[in-house]
């Protein structure tokens, strides 16, 4: 139950994200979700797409560095304190949460989050257990 | 047993090698005192005359030479013929000041293809093989050396010069090419264009020829993994005539120097002394053979040491070992000594491509020294911990060769020029001079 992230490597200079957009834009690739982290030379750009494996091969194609990483797709309902909660239980159960970034759709009483954690098999064991919903990539797909 | 040349000057004995120099330095300093003022100029400010040299056990009375000199003397100040027996130049890639211009005359072609046949041989080559020469034609020696050197072997020749990887690869497929000779960092690019394209099971190479710039054990395995072939190394020097001044032999030990052709010495670089054999220092030439261009104790700026073990491949000639920097290259950061090779070796040790750039600036009178860096597939990664873990030891693994701390900048793969020349990896902000 995981969907997957593209992460490519860019370099901390004016217009290198145009660039990147530009690649997409004449690729129809569509961009679902996205985060960068970044240092003062380069960054990492995380994206989600609706289709990785196109994607990946046109990154890689333009010269790029990326890879595909397994990352979960959280279900938050739209409710005081569900995300504190979520965030509680991933650390009382001594998962690394590497990073976090929110999944933007068109849903009024569910907000999605990308989580990247480094033992999957484990959160998603934790997170369906005390009934937090997990997305397949097939459900993201649905989702607008 | 070897595939020589010329076995019986490859093989001489000592005895017979070292005859050989005596008798040829002798003449070569009479040749250049009587035909050069310049030299006669130089050795009389030394008090030396030719009588003064009566073997090789006298070189250490003579001048030494530097590009300095060539410089001054620029054009045909150290011209030993008249210029109606010169049939070429050649010319070195300096960066600063102005160019050196060499001589030949055909007798100094013919001597410098036999080196160069030499090395060919050395690393395999026979009549039967196709020899691939990706170094520039031109005022560079590369290409006219191993071109010329082919020829004598007698092997079928292709004088693709540099650039458009493409037709190199095309041809190199096509025409079944078995021996490749170019720079060392062009090897690598070709590598990686070849196993981009996925045609690495086309090709029908079994050996390389490199030189021309400086390269380390890493990237002579990165080499022969991405061609599928050995990887030999050459040595020469526009200035002494060209490729082929020593050459490798499938030992790998170091190359062997054409004794026959050039005495070498190692001296101490800050003091001029000759230093005992298997020291370090700065290696010398001195062109016995050379017409129109011979040089007596020409300063290479090279830092290596002479090994006159005997070598398992029979060959007698003394070898020298790759060299471990260049005082030209050789960067002064921070009052500490650093050779580029160094920062190569780490690179390469941590997985990382041997493209590279070293970056020296001078920020409120201290020196810093940056270090861009290709990101690599295998070194990437979605998390930006993991990367800067890896940056960070990297950094450690620098701090620990140089001594220094160098900044570590990573930066996008082919965004850092590959040169098909002499890589051009240094640039130097300081306004020291
Ligand atoms: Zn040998």
């Amino acid at each position: 139950m995981t969907v997957k992230q593209i992460s490519v490597f860019i370099e901390n200079r004016p217009g290198r994200l145009a660039e990147f957009a530009d690649i997409f834009s004449k690729n129809n690739i569509n961009m679902r979700a996205m985060n960068i982290a970044e240092t003062p030379d380069f960054g990492v750009l995380r994206i989600i797409v609706d289709d990785p494996f196109n994607a990946a091969n046109v990154i890689k194609d333009a010269g790029y560095i990326a890879s595909v990483t397994n990352v979960l797709a959280v279900a938050i309902p739209d409710q005081p304190g569900s995300l504190l909660s979520i965030l509680t239980l991933i650390g009382e159960n001594d998962i690394n949460l590497e990073y976090t970034y929110a999944f933007p759709t068109r849903e009024k009483d569910t907000a999605y989050m990308i989580m990247r954690v480094l033992e999957n098999e484990k959160a998603i064991q934790v997170l369906s257990q005390n009934g937090v919903k997990l997305i397949s990539q097939e459900e993201l797909l649905k989702l607008y | 047993m070897g595939n020589y040349y010329q076995p019986e000057i490859e093989c001489a004995s000592r005895e017979q090698i070292r005859a050989w120099q005596d008798e040829r330095l002798v003449k070569q300093v009479k040749h250049v005192y009587d035909n050069v003022p310049y030299y006669r100029k130089k050795m009389e400010e030394k008090g030396v005359t030719p009588d003064d040299i009566k073997s090789t056990a006298d070189l250490h009375k003579l001048p030494f030479i530097t590009k300095d000199d060539l410089r001054d003397a620029y054009p045909y100040g150290l011209v030993a013929v008249p210029l109606k027996d010169c049939v070429r130049i050649h010319s070195t890639s300096g960066t600063t000041g102005r160019r050196v211009v060499a001589f030949y005359t055909q007798h100094d072609i013919d001597l410098w293809d036999d080196c160069c046949a030499r090395a060919i041989m050395a690393a395999g080559g026979t009549n039967e093989d196709v020899v691939h020469v990706s170094y520039g034609f031109g005022l560079f020696t590369g290409g006219a050396g191993l071109n010329g050197g082919s020829h004598k072997v007698g092997a079928l020749t292709i004088p693709m010069s540099s650039g458009n990887t493409d037709r190199q690869i095309q041809f190199m497929i096509d025409l079944e090419s078995t021996i490749i000779c170019c720079t060392p960092s062009y090897a690598a690019f070709l590598g990686e264009s070849i196993a981009e394209r996925g045609l690495k099971d086309q090709l029908k190479l079994k050996s390389g020829i490199f030189g021309a710039e400086a390269w380390t054990q890493e990237m002579r395995r990165d080499i022969e993994n991405s061609l599928g072939i050995k990887a030999y190394d050459i040595y020469g020097l526009t200035e002494i005539s060209g490729p082929g001044v020593a050459f490798e032999c499938e030992a790998q030990t170091g190359m062997h120097i054409n004794e026959d052709h050039f005495i070498a010495e190692i001296i101490d670089p800050e003091t001029g002394e000759v230093l005992p054999e298997g020291e370090k220092g700065e290696l010398v030439f001195t062109s016995i053979t050379k017409e129109a261009f011979p040089l007596l104790r020409y300063r290479t700026k090279d830092i290596c040491v002479l090994n006159r073990e005997k070598c398992s491949c029979g060959r007698t000639h003394v070898k020298m070992s790759k060299p471990m920097g260049r005082s030209d290259d050789m960067l002064i950061v921070k009052g500490v000594n650093v050779f580029p090779s160094q920062i190569e070796t780490v690179l390469l040790n941590k997985g990382y491509a041997a493209n590279y750039q070293i970056i020296v600036d001078r920020v409120n009178n201290s020196d810093q020294i940056e270090v861009k860096v290709e990101m690599t597939p295998e070194m990437f990664s979605d998390s930006l911990t993991e990367i800067t873990g890896k940056e960070k030891e990297l950094v450690n693994a620098l701090k620990a060769m140089l001594g220094i701390y160098a900044k570590v900048t990573l930066v996008a793969p082919k965004t850092i020029a590959r040169s098909e020349g002499k890589a051009v990896r240094i640039i130097d902000n300081r306004k020291l001079y």
